[in-house]
């Protein structure tokens, strides 16, 4: 009977780990910026999301060429360009060269008659070409006059220069010696877009090493002149190799420290191997649970529930040196229960979190953990040899019980420390929350630094407000698109907002550009039209044939579309304003603010739905970029306040059911004084808090609640042999703790070193907290002689 | 040592000059007048504020075109040019931003490191006004004759991209006044800009 009771486990066991390396072996891993989006986005932020994921703007690469002089980076760049063009990788590469900007030119100007929206059958009418041609001259005559001459014999009405006007940006890059340059002159600019989606990490990352490899292999490339990239794609390849590569040694230090304590404190390699079973066993229940319900599985949930579930080694811990020497008291496996309960309800706040790597590492540690436990209970105590040395242990116990008794005498401090900590928190009135979302982001400062920079020297890239809808084909796409310049256009009047942008300026729609030919009278016509027009202005009639030309091969030729573009630099800007979707097409109009007045930086766009709204066929969103992705964080923060307050709370109710008031109490006290001291500590070193550091607060509380379950489990019902035990397991088992998480808070991902920190320093603090409160009983009984 | 140095690059300046100069004018007079004079005269004046006359002589028409407005200047970086007709424009050069605003667009402002061809062209008329023989130097081979009373400036483009666009610049002036601006373009067309000063003389 004894002997089935000890292989029936053991083989469930077995098999439950060849079941999880089968999964495990299938099992997705991601590194990338994922798992800081929204799970269930709203409608305004799925636009958000989408384009920093997967749309255009997350396609495109910044690069910039540093050193040598600026005729030596004007040449790399084109040699770049060159190279990078002619590879499938990218759908589009430029860099300001002089074939894009002829293209351009070329596209515009060849293409007035289709794309100006100014072209009706009364403008070529006698009066309407009078009046457009006198305007022209007009202009000739002012500022523009140079660059209006060379146009005139072929666009006297002055088409282009109503588009000129509708795409001469105030921040485009410079043109130094035929390449896009920053501001300054001391960097050359190139824009690259991936084909790949935003979401492969893989193929991103190969884009990169493309760049690179090109940049590199550049011959008499003089070797001061160097590659800076940046873009959504960069980052995330850079977070991700962070992420790895920070796990990785993390992960190493703080498994080679505990197992180096576990070995002081064992001197048997074999103890500490069956005492990291159960932790392996978590995790690779973990792992798969995860993987099975998510799909993938993050790596930060990875390096985190590890960490988390470390806690499990602790059971080990404490049932090896409890039960060293002799048996364990009848209310271990009790207190282990507990212990493993109070931490499940407290990692079950998470799984509600729509932080997906929080949802992610509430489900992770919860399988973990229970396996775990499970191991610790039915696998761990057939394998475990039957005697331990307990001679060193109960030594070393015995001197922290004279501690712990001397620590008694500080319970009066703990109070003040906790009013103290208290009025602190409540009285502080400095920055107590970090709002930024970048505060979270594992990309440094001099990336986040760089990455602005490119922006600002290539103009234009920083949108914040967008008027968006969706159509369901192309055609009615760009069709709605033109209504709402209609409407936008005199929000630009009234000085609302200061431009837009759309793709139908690009590309018009179809039934634009067949009405704008048909508006276009035939050559005998316009000629003759023309000549009574021009009667009396200073414009010699032969000079203007072109025009007549130009306007009869814009009549019959086929209407503009997307592949007209190909080649130009704008190609890329018409993938970002009208994108395809799996159903439908996306379009996105920017709008940019007036500049002008106190908050000319600003767009009221109350006035803009207003205005859009004026026809309720268009189902328009309009969005401030910059306040959707401050909500979301916002969002996120309440909401992690929120959850970790009911974990706390449902931990607290857990343990007025399960045990006495006055010992509930007590460990809420000492919990609750390690949670003050730690976030009065941040605050005093001037770190402001992020949803991390709130979540990391919860699990100070549910890992922290096991030290002090311990300290006062039953404590009256000991001898002083098992009292020392007890101490010096639940010493070690803070210690591992403590060292694994305090390994992650020396992190340079602020991620983990935000709950790294926040962990180790809490359960520290939570273990000196619940000695000292609990100290009273232990007194009473190691006073009477034994 | 510095005050040698000065003098001795005035002097390569002056053969230089005079050795432009001999070609077009009698050398008697430049050495007479000397840039350095003309400069230092034209910066005296810390602001002016004139009437211009515009006119554009193009191949393409027939007569002239013509504009008119106001010019206004606050030493050292502020130039100010108002059309009123026939459109109205506006053109204000501060600094080193240069905004644009005609009929009832809105105005646009560049930056006028970003457009270096733009800048090139309006430091001829900025640096003329403020004397600042450097930054016309950068730009410009400089060629003067004539007078203190009846002087003239002659503005080379040095850079070959500038060159396509403008051949020469011309500036008249009497004393520290400047009363014409004529462009000689690439393509022979010219336009000259007849200023009358409000501030008397």
């Amino acid at each position: 009977m004894k002997r089935y009771n000890q292989t029936l486990p053991r083989v469930i066991w077995v098999c439950c780990i060849l079941i999880c390396v089968f999964f495990i072996a299938r099992t997705q891993f991601v590194a990338d910026l994922s798992a800081f989006m929204p799970k269930n986005p709203s409608e305004r932020q799925k636009v958000l999301v989408d384009q920093l994921r997967d749309g255009a703007i997350a396609r495109l690469i910044l690069i910039g060429i540093e050193g040598g002089n600026q005729t030596e980076r004007a040449d790399l760049s084109k040699k770049l360009a060159t190279q990078l063009r002619a590879n499938p990788t990218f759908t589009g590469v430029q860099n300001g060269d002089e074939a894009a900007r002829e293209k351009d030119g070329k596209y515009f100007f060849e293409n007035r008659y289709l794309l100006s929206p100014r072209v009706t059958a009364e403008r070529f009418s006698v009066q309407g070409l009078r009046l457009a041609i006198a305007d022209t001259l007009d202009a000739m005559a002012g500022d523009a006059g140079l660059l209006v001459k060379q146009i005139l014999p072929r666009d006297p009405t002055g088409e282009t220069l109503q588009l000129i006007d509708q795409f001469v940006s105030e921040n485009q890059p410079r043109n130094i010696d035929g390449a896009w340059a920053a501001r300054d002159g001391k960097r050359a600019l190139l824009l690259a877009q991936i084909r790949d989606s935003g979401l492969n990490t893989d193929a991103q990352a190969r884009a990169l090493d493309i760049i690179r490899d090109a940049f590199q292999q550049i011959p008499e490339r003089s070797a001061d002149t160097r590659l800076v990239m940046s873009g959504t794609s960069v980052m995330s390849v850079d977070s991700r190799n962070t992420i790895e590569g920070e796990i990785k040694r993390l992960a190493s230090i703080s498994v080679l420290l505990v197992i180096g304590l576990l070995l002081l404190v064992y001197r048997s390699p074999l103890l500490v191997v069956l005492g990291l079973l159960p932790v392996l066993t978590g995790a690779m229940v973990g792992m798969v649970a995860v993987s099975l319900v998510f799909g993938h599985i993050h790596g930060l949930t990875l390096a985190f529930g590890t960490t988390l579930i470390g806690e499990s080694v602790d059971y080990s811990i404490y049932l090896f040196i409890q039960g060293a020497g002799g048996a364990r008291t009848g209310n271990f496996w009790r207190t282990i229960r507990l212990g493993v309960l109070t931490s499940i309800v407290g990692f079950a706040a998470l799984l509600f979190s729509s932080f997906p790597g929080l949802a992610q590492l509430g489900l992770y540690s919860i399988s973990g953990l229970v396996a775990a436990a499970l191991a610790t209970r039915y696998v761990l105590p057939g394998l475990m040899p039957k005697a331990i040395d307990s001679r060193t242990i109960i030594k070393a116990g015995d001197v922290l019980l004279v501690v712990f008794a001397q620590a008694k005498k500080l319970r009066w401090a703990l109070y003040l420390l906790l009013v103290v900590t208290l009025g602190y928190i409540v009285s502080f009135d400095g920055e107590v929350w970090n709002r930024q979302l970048s505060a979270l982001s594992p990309i440094s400062k001099n990336a986040q630094q760089l990455d602005m920079e490119l922006r600002n020297d290539m103009g234009g890239t920083n949108i914040r407000y967008i008027a968006s809808f969706a159509a369901a084909d192309e055609e009615a796409a760009l069709q709605q698109a033109e209504h709402a310049a209609t409407l936008l256009q005199p929000l630009i009047d009234q000085r609302i907002i200061g431009g837009f942008n759309s793709p139908s300026f690009l590309v018009p729609s179809a039934a634009s550009q067949h009405a704008r030919q048909a508006a276009i009278p035939d050559a005998t016509i316009l000629r003759s039209n023309l000549h009574a027009a021009l009667q009396g202005l200073p414009i010699k009639e032969n000079l203007l044939s072109e025009f007549v030309a130009d306007a009869e091969v814009a009549r019959s030729r086929a209407p503009l579309t997307r592949a007209d573009l190909a080649g130009t630099s704008v190609a890329a800007l018409f993938d970002t304003l009208l994108i395809k979707r799996a159903n439908d097409f996306l379009v996105l109009m920017p709008l940019t603010p007036s500049g002008e007045g106190a908050h000319g930086d600003e767009i009221d766009l109350d006035k803009v739905t207003a205005a859009l709204q004026v026809d309720n066929t268009l189902q328009f969103t309009v969005i401030d970029l910059l306040e959707e992705t401050t909500s979301v964080f916002d969002g996120y923060l309440r909401e992690a306040a929120i959850l970790s307050g009911l974990g706390c709370l449902a931990i607290a109710i857990l343990l007025l059911m399960t045990s006495p008031l006055a010992l509930a109490l007590r460990i809420m006290v000492s919990l609750g004084c390690a949670v003050l001291c730690v976030v009065s500590l941040f605050l005093a070193l001037g770190i402001p808090l992020t949803i991390l550091h709130l979540v990391g607060l919860l699990l100070v509380v549910a890992v922290g609640s096991n030290y002090a379950l311990f300290f006062n489990s039953d404590v009256q019902a000991q001898d002083q042999a098992t009292q020392s035990k007890v101490a010096f397991s639940v010493l070690i088992a803070n210690l591992t703790s403590v060292g694994s998480f305090g390994v992650l808070g020396l992190s340079k991902v602020p991620v983990l070193s935000a709950i790294g920190s926040t962990v180790g320093l809490g359960a520290f603090l939570a273990l000196i907290f619940s000695a000292i409160l609990a100290t009273s009983t232990h007194t009473a009984s190691t006073s009477k002689p034994s | 040592m510095l005050n040698k140095f000065a003098r001795h690059l005035m002097l390569i300046k002056k053969i230089a000059l005079a050795a432009s100069i001999s070609l077009l004018t009698d050398t008697a007079v430049a050495q007479d007048f000397g840039l350095a004079e003309l400069m230092s005269l034209l910066a005296q004046r810390k602001s002016s504020h004139a009437t211009f006359v515009e006119r554009k002589f193009l191949k393409v028409l027939e007569q002239p075109v013509e504009s008119s407005g106001e010019l206004e200047y606050v030493a050292p970086s502020l130039v100010k040019k108002q059309t009123l007709k026939p459109k109205p424009e506006l053109l204000i050069l501060d600094g080193e931003k240069l905004s644009i605003e005609s009929g009832n667009k809105r105005r646009k402002t560049f930056n006028l490191q970003d457009h270096p061809e733009v800048s090139t062209f309006v430091t001829s008329i900025r640096a003329t006004l403020s004397g600042d023989l450097s930054a016309l130097e950068n730009y410009y081979a400089v060629g003067l004759t004539g007078s203190q009373q009846q002087w003239q400036l002659l503005l080379t483009p040095k850079q070959p991209q500038l060159l396509k666009l403008i051949k020469q610049i011309r500036i008249d002036g009497t004393q520290g006044f400047v009363s014409t601006i004529a462009f000689e373009q690439a393509d022979g067309d010219r336009s000259e800009m007849v200023i009358t000063s409000d501030d008397g003389k």
